[in-house]
């Protein structure tokens, strides 16, 4: 692992589908199923941070859990570094320790029977780290994470403001000394002054540690301002992958577009005149049959309701999941096959 | 001010319950004309909701200490009770919240409870001629297949759905004024726009007056006339959009503005921020409240409230040293 290729991804997601079971009938056997993911393929590359957006439903939180190995995956790999998540070359335990995750609810991530520094001795411990050399790395992180350890290492989580607490669960994710930290809206409950705070810290971190981000938001602004690169995610499936200035000024998925198209314009005289597409995201336990947003796509032709559009490389590192970009695919627009 | 719809004069509001009371509004005066929209901006804890759920006296009465005037289309506010508290609710003034789940009564279908909500407030509406109404309110808000959807449970409905059938609800009983309390938070950004465009043709065509509370400048920027924001119970700036947004003046105003990670990242930068944290509003300090967080704070600002400036053309900001600046 010491020589690992430049190019080689740090951490490789093949065909990760999960289905969740919602009916069962009176035999038991499970009826019906939301398929949360449903065949996602992303690389996570060494020092880069990855955003991903979507909508509530999109899977992207579940995408982080499957990640995790906090929920088991109904299908797909994990490669960490070439070897396989759960594997005799890689226990769990051992991947866990070199990725983290800090979660939206600061309050409920953190025991609140113990104190800031009991809560982030606590990982260490179990990984076999003396008491008092955990101690002093928790001491180290707080004044890192700008939280005097004097003042806030034997408080409790209730004690804490909400930016204070996510402090805390960053220092927590950190005191195993991980490579990857997964941020599953981490700065999404915190006020605009305060998240702009915890986004400057993730960002010296990431420099000072080597981090690797995988940063998960509903928030576009704040994925443009913290990505390399961005995964666009509608009802279970990769839309659009894109170096983030790409994605932002030439968007290709018409999901991506009508997202982009609903920021606000913080500008009285450019006031949004009309909405990029009407309704709401389909349910997913029924998902549409073929290209998931043909039912609220503008371009939609017959071709999208029948087949699901393939991933496929529009420029060297842009990837959109369109028939409209697609070769050959029966879309008007799409562009000649080539001989 | 005369001709206003909604006046609010020195409203404080203070939560006994605790062992210190907890000042969650500190003198706040604002006053709304017909058809106007006011966005009431501000972070957790600054007292928008606070002031917003005051003006439907929605505080438990036993742990809340309100004083100063709520004048609403000539309804003396704080002299309501009983019957009559009921009756204003809802016809004179309107409400609309974050969480549709939480707002709409989960037993009863959506027809049901607008029907309800008609018939409680005119008597000698049939049954029949309220259906008919929340009918069209459905298509108002533009329900697709409404006269099925009347007959719908909340649960079963999309987001967005639910947060259009609780605005036809709000708008039931032909209220003058409404009150929107982050309407638009909990839903999706392409939802967002949606519910936002809807708001903004029904309060043009209904000539509503609004405030609509929130969190986020963008929102309020997309639906107001004048935004006020708040800091720790006060109103530190109001003004036209345009004014307020461009030409902030109130340091915290200004602060808010560029924190925002808008336009994406030049290599390495990091962005502007406004140090520390909201103040702790049971132990207030006597002088201007984000001092302690200001940067061109003195030792004048830690002595008393800074009065609010008049800056023209109906701009107000609170702080000691933007008269100096004018």
């Amino acid at each position: 692992m010491k020589d690992e290729n430049a190019s080689a991804p740090l951490l490789q997601v093949r065909g990760l589908v999960k289905h969740f079971p919602v009916k069962k009938n009176l035999l038991g056997r499970t009826t019906s199923f939301v398929s949360a993911v449903d065949g996602v393929d992303f690389d996570l590359r060494q020092g880069e941070t990855l955003g991903v957006v979507g909508e509530s439903g999109c899977g992207k939180s579940t995408t982080a859990r499957l990640l995790l190995h906090l929920i088991e995956p109904t299908a797909g790999t994990i490669r960490f570094g070439g070897r396989t998540v759960g594997s005799v070359a890689l226990p769990l335990k051992e991947f866990r320790r070199q990725v983290q995750m800090v979660f939206q609810d600061s309050y409920a991530s953190l025991n609140p029977r113990l104190t800031v520094e009991e809560s982030i001795v606590f990982g260490p411990m179990v990984h076999g780290i003396a008491r008092h050399v955990a101690q002093a790395r928790a001491h180290a992180l707080l004044e890192r994470v700008g939280l005097d350890p004097v003042r806030f290492a034997g408080r409790f989580t209730h004690e804490l403001s909400g930016g204070q607490r996510q402090r805390v669960n960053i220092a927590r994710a950190l005191a195993l000394q991980p490579r990857v930290l997964v941020l599953d809206e981490a700065v999404s409950a915190l006020d605009k002054s305060v998240e702009a705070q915890v986004l400057n810290l993730l960002l010296d971190l990431k420099g000072e540690f080597g981090l690797t981000y995988l940063f998960i938001s509903h928030d576009l602004e704040v994925v443009r301002f913290m990505a390399d690169r961005v995964l666009v995610m509608y009802l279970g499936r990769v839309a659009e992958l894109a170096p983030t200035e790409d994605l932002y000024t030439g968007s290709r998925h018409p999901y991506t577009s009508a997202l982009l198209g609903s920021l606000l314009s913080m500008d009285p005289d450019r006031r949004t005149v009309a909405a990029p597409i009407s309704g709401d995201p389909p349910n997913p336990i029924d998902p549409p049959a073929g290209c998931r947003f043909h039912t609220r796509c503008a371009s939609a032709q017959a071709v999208c309701a029948k087949g699901a559009p393939g991933l496929a490389a529009h420029s060297r590192e842009h990837w959109v999941a369109c028939h409209m970009f697609d070769a050959g695919s029966g879309h008007g627009s799409a562009p000649a096959k080539a001989a | 001010m005369t001709g206003s719809i909604l006046e609010i004069r020195d409203l404080r509001v203070a939560f006994t319950g605790a062992a210190k009371p907890v000042r969650a509004v500190d003198g706040v005066d604002l006053a709304l004309v017909p058809g106007e929209v006011v966005a009431l901006l501000g972070e957790s804890g600054s007292g928008k909701s606070v002031t917003l759920r005051s003006i439907l006296r929605l505080h438990p009465e036993n742990k809340t200490r309100i004083e100063g005037s709520i004048v609403a289309a000539g309804i003396d506010v704080m002299a309501l009770s009983g019957a009559a508290l009921a009756d204003f609710r809802g016809k004179t003034v309107s409400m609309i919240f974050q969480e549709p789940m939480l707002a709409l009564d989960p037993v009863y279908t959506l027809g049901a409870q607008i029907t309800e909500a008609i018939r409680k407030h005119e008597s000698g509406v049939s049954a029949d001629a309220a259906r008919k109404r929340a009918l069209g309110l459905f298509e108002r808000v533009r329900i697709p297949s409404p006269e099925r959807r009347l007959d719908s449970y909340p649960h079963e409905l999309s987001g967005g759905m639910r947060q259009r059938a609780m605005i036809a609800l709000a708008l039931a009983c032909n209220p003058k004024v409404l009150l929107a309390d982050e309407p638009t938070t909990a839903l999706d950004a392409t939802v967002q726009v949606q519910i936002l465009l809807l708001l903004r043709e029904l309060q043009r065509e209904l000539d509503l007056a609004m405030i609509f509370v929130t969190h986020d400048i963008g929102v309020g920027v997309e639906v107001a006339d004048r935004i006020a924001v708040m800091y720790a119970g006060r109103i530190v700036e109001i003004g036209a959009v345009r004014d307020v947004i461009r030409a902030p003046r109130h340091p915290y105003t200004i602060g808010l503005l560029s924190t925002r990670a808008q336009g994406g990242r030049l290599s390495g930068k990091r962005l502007p921020t406004i140090t520390g944290s909201p103040p702790d509003l049971a132990s207030l300090p006597p002088g201007c409240a984000f001092a302690p967080r200001c940067s061109s704070a003195t030792s004048a600002c830690l002595e008393a409230a800074p009065a609010a400036v008049e800056l023209g053309h109906g701009h107000a900001v609170r702080c000691i040293h933007t008269a100096a600046v004018a």
